[in-house]
């Protein structure tokens, strides 16, 4: 946000830099249960980003004190990986990534239903394998498709998506060129059965006006996303909806 | 055993009160609507009138009930479940028993069918050793006691353990007990299905190997129809590998003498 450069961004015919419109969203592909030893897992690619992520438990709360006698916690740990971005990315957590941990988790505890699983922890690790802007949506889409091939109970899943302005116009889903050259980037994450925004940041600036626009651009790419992550998990398990004539 | 009957084929059912001749197991995923008007059972919650599903899991509607089976899961122990635990820690008064669940479970040495004096826990149990207990108590923040004063309850000495989804424990056990009793006869080995997932498997090395095959297939396919009857195949033409590989075997050994 803030860079200077020459590029245009957005030509005259309101093409994007990577030849979409201002309201497409990159493709996304979801695959859930990728991994054998977590309880639960899913990788994602969006657009350039590459996203895995694991979900251990209800387990043991280690260290005790962080423990809750009424409910579950959710621990989330987002990493980049040191490969994920052009300079390599110093391994271990940093301010930004205990921030997007402390709120990705946040907005998974308004889905799960934690108070069924007292004095424990549900662990959620998301790595971004590579990076183009938006891995916060990516991986808290992820994460929540993740959670729910773990089995554990929850009112729905979390759809995430981010728009943004880029050239003074309101686009949808930045990537890395727009997120780093242009003026705003505003993430959100919605419980797609009731509309609840459970997750929404912005960077750089925007009217009102434009707020408004980027939310329902926002919003309705996340009901897209929904789609394709319900068709992640139908993947998995359609062969165990086995049909027979009795 | 309500989950039991939950699990296995409704045929008769079906067949009989709705005449339908076909039917599909339907997968749904959380928060979808899995039906209005009628009570929330497990793996469900309501909002209203609308029930909706809370883990992935297929759906089965009986006594006005709408369930949702999770196909994943942790366990959960419940007061009265037979579980499989190991021993993961040794108090002067007590041991710690693993049972697979989020919660560790204390074994009193009230709760165990010897007279142990105070100190001499590990001389009747140690670290790593096998038991099947009973859930004694729960409480609602989920502290777990564990028991082995009902009968039957021991240390497993010998044999193995094979671990299962919890969720698929009703299959593994099949209406009234009908799948495992048919894995036992079939493989003569003596087998023990934990709730909490995890199966303890003792006999002969080779049929052993045949029974661990069989819960292998059983987890895998724990939702299709007719896998009784699957089961009794694979059972029924790998034994009688084993006994015809044993008795080339046995002929060979006469043919020397």
């Amino acid at each position: 946000m803030g860079g200077k450069s020459d590029i245009r961004l957005i030509d005259e015919n309101g093409i994007r830099i990577d030849g979409r419109r201002r309201d497409e969203m990159r493709p996304v592909r979801i695959e859930a249960g990728v991994l054998k030893r977590a309880d639960g897992s899913a990788y994602l690619e969006w657009g350039d980003n590459k996203v895995i992520a694991a979900v251990y438990g209800p387990r043991e709360v280690h260290p005790k004190h962080l423990q809750e006698t009424n409910r579950a916690i959710v621990q989330y740990y987002y990493a980049m990986a040191p490969f994920s971005v052009d300079d390599r990315k110093r391994p271990g957590p940093d301010r930004r990534s205990t921030e997007i941990s402390k709120i990705s988790a946040e907005a998974l505890e308004n889905v799960i239903f934690v108070e069924q699983f007292p004095r424990t922890t549900i662990d959620v690790y998301v790595t971004v394998l590579q990076a183009s802007a938006g891995t916060r949506c990516a991986a808290l889409t992820a994460a929540s498709v993740a959670v729910a091939d773990a089995g554990i109970p929850m009112r729905d899943l979390v759809a995430a998506c981010a728009a943004g302005k880029v050239e003074d116009q309101v686009v949808l889903d930045l990537v890395k060129e727009e997120d780093n050259f242009g003026q705003a980037d505003m993430p959100i994450a919605i419980v797609p059965k009731t509309g609840e925004i459970v997750l929404m940041q912005m960077d750089g600036h925007m009217t009102l006006d434009e707020i408004d626009e980027a939310m329902d651009m926002a919003i309705k790419a996340c009901y897209d996303i929904y789609e394709i992550q319900k068709e992640a998990l139908w993947k998995k398990y359609e062969r165990l909806a086995e049909e027979e004539v009795v | 055993m309500a989950e039991e009957e939950a699990y296995v084929d409704k045929r008769e059912e079906s067949g009989g009160a709705e005449g339908s001749s076909s039917r599909i197991r339907e997968i749904v995923l959380p928060g979808e609507l899995v039906g209005e008007g009628l009570r929330a059972g497990m793996g469900t919650y309501r909002e209203g009138s609308k029930v909706y599903a809370s883990q992935v899991g297929i759906k089965s509607v009986r006594a006005g009930y709408v369930n949702v089976i999770p196909i994943n899961g942790r366990y959960m122990p419940k007061v009265g479940d037979q579980v499989i635990g190991i021993i993961t820690d040794v108090g002067p008064t007590y041991w710690m028993v693993d049972i697979n669940s989020p919660y560790p479970a204390p074994l009193h040495v009230n709760e165990v069918p010897w007279k142990v004096e105070f100190g001499d826990t590990a001389k009747y149990l140690n670290i790593g050793d096998t038991v099947l207990v009973t859930v004694s108590n729960v409480d609602e923040v989920k502290h777990v006691q564990v028991s082995m004063l009902t009968q039957g309850q021991r240390r497993l000495n010998t044999g193995f353990l094979v671990e299962v989804t919890p969720s698929k424990v009703p299959r593994m056990i099949g209406k009234g007990g009908s799948m495992i009793s048919m894995l036992k006869n079939l493989t003569h080995c003596r087998m023990f299905v934990g709730q909490n997932g995890r199966i303890w498997i003792d006999g002969e090395p080779d049929a052993m190997v045949v029974a661990a095959e069989a819960v292998g297939l059983i987890e895998r396919e724990a939702h299709a129809f007719g896998l009784t009857e699957r089961v009794k195949e694979f059972l029924e033409s790998r034994m009688a590998e084993l006994s015809s590989s044993a008795k080339e075997s046995d002929g060979g050994e006469d043919g020397g003498r």
